[in-house]
Order: structure tokens, then sequence, then C-alpha cells
């Protein structure tokens, strides 16, 4: 795992000094408000309805147990008992006072982790595969170059105030877990045919009032050609961004305004001017980095399939959750786990200090120290000899974490909402834990098998409604909630924006509404190995629209 | 009807412009008005409040009263004034309620 070096320490150090300052003296009255919310801001204090809120990087969604312990001690000592990890990796607190933040981030420093960059128009946490380093299906892991975008990005002079913020993701796998395609940029780090590694690029891509997805400018990139091609592209974003319009101001438009021919004119003439200066990765340095991600010392562990056997053979549950839950390692004899944080009827991605603690305890037992957020609100042990699968199933279930739903209908995304929100127009929370609650039964989620329902309560997207499978966002009319629903989004190596499917719908319409999609879906399907996107791709809109409406058609 | 309600700046907490002049931890006591000129007496003690830096987001918002209970008019206000609907273990609603104690 990485490792801060000097640099980074005193950075760290310095800017928690430096913003407590700015605490202080803002709770002194010495500063005004309007000043002090762009300082608050960069640091990852918001606002939100009833107090405020501090978002906090996971790097890459990587982290160890101690750095674990200590959010579980955050949520403990200065919230109430709980934190919200994100669809971006990060993890947020609902309810910290503002003159509590000075001391949160000391403590955060103690062990590596801070709020930098976390908001504002720079470039956001980089955020990757959540198997990286631990798939048996990736080329390489990605973790290193995000790495080297982290530290390269990190107060980046030029690219502190873009037009707008700048979100950019990496996957080392075909199989995109990382949503590259919904990114500012995106990078498949992969392999050419004589064995180097590169990437193929994607910029503007985007969620929120205009989703877009991201269009690939280049097949393949030379690793060493990284940052300058980043640089070129930022640059160019940059510059003719535009800054008058927020709505306006991502690249996605830029990208679509300007027409990709365009704009990959531009990066490319920036990038000659680039590409063989100080940006270009030495080959030492790179491995370097790499090394600081080396894997885990994994020793052969062969009697896990003996293991799993008895005790697939001892408990049903168990096996289950093996079918759901665990990921095919690179190493036969180990597994990633998936954590769910979508017990049913629970809050998607809220954890308490107590399963936080015991999640670092279970990664230090069985994990190699290692734990990972995934941008769909679940936890990661990305390194488990499948030997101690039991052990860990074991221990989740003593938490209540061990519920057996990943990729299944109630393993929801869901932003906080009107909930908390203070930019919501609905409440994304309640709606997630209902439609959890009507599909309860494992047996029911495993018939329908792969479906990704994601949650937003505004245009602003942090749910991902757009790339859900079936998405559904919340809106206000007339003062009441109501919510849309599409369909068909998906933000995988094929990502699509999902269709509005027509009129919205109540909070008390909403269940219904989203269990009769899936009956359609259940009745449609050419048989069960044709997931719900799959069928929808082949049908099209029209058999979920009769299901929904046609009754109304007919009485108007 | 409108009353005045912002954040405590020290701690985010959601607060209310009471009758007896002070910012409420709790909508019930907030001060209603129900005129151009109210609304301007209330706007003035909501920015001199912020000018002070004792409050930040300030907002007058729509309310009516029933039974001698004030209810804002959008949810968004009603879930600010109570909690997050799906913990109703934290926030205001938590609370005793006043007189239960
Ligand atoms: C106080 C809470 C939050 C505020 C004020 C906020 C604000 C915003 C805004 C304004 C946008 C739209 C940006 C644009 O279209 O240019 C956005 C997008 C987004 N946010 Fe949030 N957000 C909040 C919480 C969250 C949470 C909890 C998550 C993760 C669960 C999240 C993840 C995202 C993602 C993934 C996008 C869409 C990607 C993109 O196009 O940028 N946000 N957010
Ligand atoms: S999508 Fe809207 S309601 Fe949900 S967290 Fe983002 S800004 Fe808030």
């Amino acid at each position: 795992m990485y490792r801060y070096d000097e640099f980074d320490h005193d950075f760290v150090k310095a800017r928690v000094a430096e913003f407590s300052d700015q605490v202080e003296r803002r709770l002194a009255g010495e500063i005004t408000e309007d000043q002090f919310r762009p300082l608050r801001l960069m640091n990852g204090v918001y606002l939100q309805l009833h107090a405020y809120m501090l978002r906090i990087a996971v790097p890459y969604g990587t982290m160890n147990s101690k750095q674990m312990r200590m959010l579980s001690h955050i949520a403990r000592k200065y919230d109430k008992g709980y934190g919200h990890f994100t669809t971006r990796q990060n993890i947020q607190f609902n309810w910290p006072a503002l003159s509590d933040i000075p001391a949160i981030l000391a403590d955060l420093a103690s062990v590596e982790m801070h709020a930098i960059q976390t908001s504002g128009n720079c470039i956001r946490n980089v955020t990757a595969d959540h198997f990286a380093g631990a798939a048996a299906d990736e080329a390489a892991d990605p973790r290193p170059y995000a790495e080297i975008l982290r530290q390269w990005s990190s107060v980046h002079p030029e690219f502190s105030y873009l037009p707008r913020k700048f979100k950019i993701a990496v996957t080392g796998a075909e199989r995109d877990r990382a949503a590259i395609q919904t990114h500012d940029i995106g990078l498949h780090l992969k392999k050419n045919e004589t064995g180097e590694l590169g990437f193929a690029v994607y910029i503007g891509g985007g969620q929120g009032r205009t989703p877009m997805v991201a269009k690939k400018i280049r097949d393949f990139l030379p690793e060493e050609h990284l940052l300058s091609y980043t640089t070129a592209i930022l640059r160019v974003y940059n510059l003719y961004g535009r800054r008058d319009n927020k709505y306006k101001a991502r690249i996605k438009i830029l990208v679509h305004e300007t027409g990709v021919d365009e704009i990959v004119r531009q990066v490319e003439a920036e990038w000659q001017a680039l590409k063989d200066g100080e940006l270009k990765l030495p080959e030492a340095d790179v491995a370097a980095i790499q090394s600081y991600f080396a894997p885990p010392a994994l020793k052969p562990r062969p009697e896990g399939d003996e293991v799993i056997k008895l005790a697939r053979l001892d408990s049903r549950s168990f096996g289950e959750w093996l079918d759901q839950n665990v990921f095919t390692h690179c190493n036969p004899d180990y597994a990633a786990v998936t954590i769910s944080l979508k017990g049913i009827g629970e809050v998607p991605g809220d954890a308490t200090d107590s399963q936080m603690e015991a999640v670092a305890d279970i990664a230090e037992q069985y994990g190699f120290d290692e734990i990972r957020v995934s941008h769909e609100q679940n936890l990661i042990l990305p390194h488990v000899a499948r030997a101690d699968l039991k052990a860990v199933y074991d221990a989740l279930v003593a938490i209540e974490l061990a519920t057996a739903n990943s990729n299944l209908i109630s393993d929801i995304i869901a932003c906080p909402g009107l909930d908390y929100c203070a930019l919501a127009n609905a409440r994304s929370i309640p709606v997630a834990q209902e439609i959890s609650r009507r599909f309860a039964s494992l047996e029911r989620q495993r018939d329908i098998g792969e479906l990704k329902l994601k949650i937003s309560g505004c245009i602003n997207a942090c749910g991902h409604h757009h790339v859900g499978h079936i998405g559904i966002l919340g809106v206000e009319k007339k003062g009441a909630e109501l919510y849309q629903v599409t369909l068909g989004g998906s933000a995988d190596e094929h990502t699509s924006v999902g269709e509005i499917i027509g009129r919205g719908f109540g909070p008390e319409e909403i269940t219904d509404a989203i269990e009769t999609i899936v009956e359609t879906y259940l009745q449609i399907r050419l048989d069960r190995s044709e997931k719900f996107l799959d069928a929808y791709r082949r049908v099209g809109p029209a058999p979920f629209k009769e299901a929904l409406y046609a009754s109304e058609a007919k009485a108007a | 009807m409108k009353i005045l309600t912002a954040n405590r700046l020290t701690d985010g907490e959601a607060v209310w412009f009471s009758t007896d002049g002070n910012w409420a931890e709790t909508i019930d006591v907030a001060a209603t008005v129900y005129d151009k000129a109210g609304e301007a007496r209330l706007e003035a003690i909501g920015k001199a409040a912020y000018d002070n830096n004792e409050v930040v987001d300030v907002n007058l918002i729509d309310v009516s009263v029933v039974d001698g209970a004030i209810h804002p008019l959008r949810l968004r206000e009603v879930i600010r004034a109570a909690g997050p609907t799906n913990r109703l273990d934290l926030g205001k609603q938590a609370r005793p309620a006043a007189g239960a104690a």
C-alpha cells in the first residue's frame, strides 16, 4: 500500500494548521462566511440541512485497518456513531461541529488521511477499480497510476481553479468496474501486442443535469505519457471550458460543443509541446510507486477448496454469500470479498462505528490489512485466503454485514437525498429502503439476477441514476416528491445513459412501479441467463411502458 | 405566513428566530410574521445575525399554523425541523418532547 512521503506529511500537517487557524478566525468572527466558504470547501466541509458535513478522501478507495479504526473513532467521538461511504470512494460524516473539525483533521492526519480536494473546482479524488491489484481479469494494478495522478494533481497551481470540478477514474481490466466512461477523464490501463503498458483515454463523460458518455480519444497511450497527456487535456479544458455558466462548465460540455475531432486536435497539439519534457514519467519513478502497491506475500493456502466444500454443506447461507459476494482473485488460493453495506432495509453506504472497527479487525486478521471502498458504496477485502472465507463470513454475520446481495436489486446506490442534502428535491434513502424491503427475499433477488438500481435526490446525479439499469431521480413537483424512472443505463465498458420511461411516480407508488418493471422483465426474458439490461436492450421500453401505463391510457 | 431560519455558525445546528428574540433549536417557538412589514423585520434580523457571525444560510420560509403548531410548507423545511426521516433517533425529533420530561 502507498505510504506518504515527507512532502505529503509536511503538506497535510501544514494544511491542518492553516485550516485550524481559519476556523478559529471564523468562529471569532474575524472572517465572513463569504470569505470562509471557499476555504472550508477546499477542506471538504459542506453545510447540509441539519449540520455541517465533512467529506474525507480515501484515495482510489484504498485504506488500512488503522485508517478504518480512525474513521470509527471519528464517528464515535465527533459524530453520531456512523459514517456514509460514497460513490466517489470517500466517506462523509453528517454531523460534525465546525469547532471540532480542526481536531478531526488532526486525528486524520495522524493516519495519513485528509479532506483536501474533496470539493471545489479542482482535480478530485482519483477513483479506481475496487478490486485493483486483486482481480484475476486485470492487465495491471491501476492504483500506481492513480497515485501518480494524485501526487501530480495535489495543489496543482495551474489546475486548482478549473472552470468546474474534475474527476478522473482508472481501471486495469476490460470489465470496467470503475465507471470510467462517466468521468471527465477515464483511463483504461492495458497491454499492447508487445506487452507494454498504456492507456485507452476517454474524455468528456459525466452525469449531473447533462449526462454524457465519455468519448475514446486514444486507444493506446504509452504509460510514460500519462501526465503529459493528462496535462494537455486539462490545459485545453482550462483555457476553453466555459466559466460563464456553471451548468455548462464541465469538460463534457466543451467536448460536446467543440466536437471530439477538434478537441483531439487541440489536445494533440498541446501534447506535442509537452510529451518529451519534464512530465514524461521516468521508469524508475513508476517502478518505485509500483513497489508501494506490491501485492502482499500470499502464502499458498491450497486447503481452501476442501474447507469451502465442507462449510457449504454445513451452511446454505454461507454458500449463497460465497456465490454472490466473493470475487475471483488472481491467486487461485485467494478471493476478494464484497462486504455489503446494503443490509435489507438499511441505508446504502452507512456503517456504524462498531462495524467499522470490526471490519478493521477482520481485515487485520484475515485480509492483509487492506480495505477498499467501492463506488457502489460497499467495502471490499481484496485479499482473503479461500480457506479463511468461512471465518470471515462468520465475523461479518456477527456485525450484520453478511447480506449476500452484491450486484442484486437490493445492492442499491443512493445519495443522501432530502434527508440530509441541502440541494435535494426529494428523498433517496427511504425509497432505497422500501425497495430493499420489498425485494427482501434473497431467493427472489437471485432469480431476478444482476440488476443495478441507482437513486439520486436531484439532477446532480450523485447517486448515478442515469447509469442505473433502473435509475430513479427524485424531483419536486408542486411541493411534493415525485420519482422519475429511467431504464437501460449502465456504467460498465458498454456505458449508456438510461431513458425516461414516462410520467413520474409519487413516494407511495414508486416501489410498486419498480416491482412492475421487474415482473415485466421476468416475463420477457428469454431465459435466466438473459440479464435485465440485456433484455431491455433487446426489446426496448415498449413492454415496460405498457405494463406501467397501459391501464391509464385506456382509462383516458 | 413566514418564519426565519438559519444554521448556527459554530456547529451547523438548524435554528429558528423565536418569539423571545433568540435563535431557538426547535421550530415550535419561531416568531411568525404575516405581512411584508413583518418579513422585512425578520430579514433585517437575519442579515444582522449573519453579519454578526452568529448564523449562516439564513432564509425566510413559508409555514402554516395548525392547531397552534407551526408547519413548514416545504418538505425540506419539515425535515430540517425534525431530522432525517429514516433515522428517528437523530435530529430534533429524537429530543424528549417539550414539557414531556
Ligand atoms: C452535501 C452533499 C453533496 C453536494 C452538495 C453535492 C453536489 C454535487 C453537484 C452540484 C453535482 C453536479 C456537478 C455537475 O454536474 O457539474 C454533483 C455530482 C456528483 N456527486 Fe455530489 N454532492 C453531494 C454529495 C454526494 C455524495 C454523498 C456522493 C456519493 C454518494 C456524491 C457523488 C457525486 C457524483 C458521483 C456526481 C456525478 C458525477 C459528475 O458528473 O460529477 N455527491 N454533486
Ligand atoms: S444528487 Fe442531489 S440530492 Fe443527492 S446528494 Fe447529490 S446534490 Fe444531494
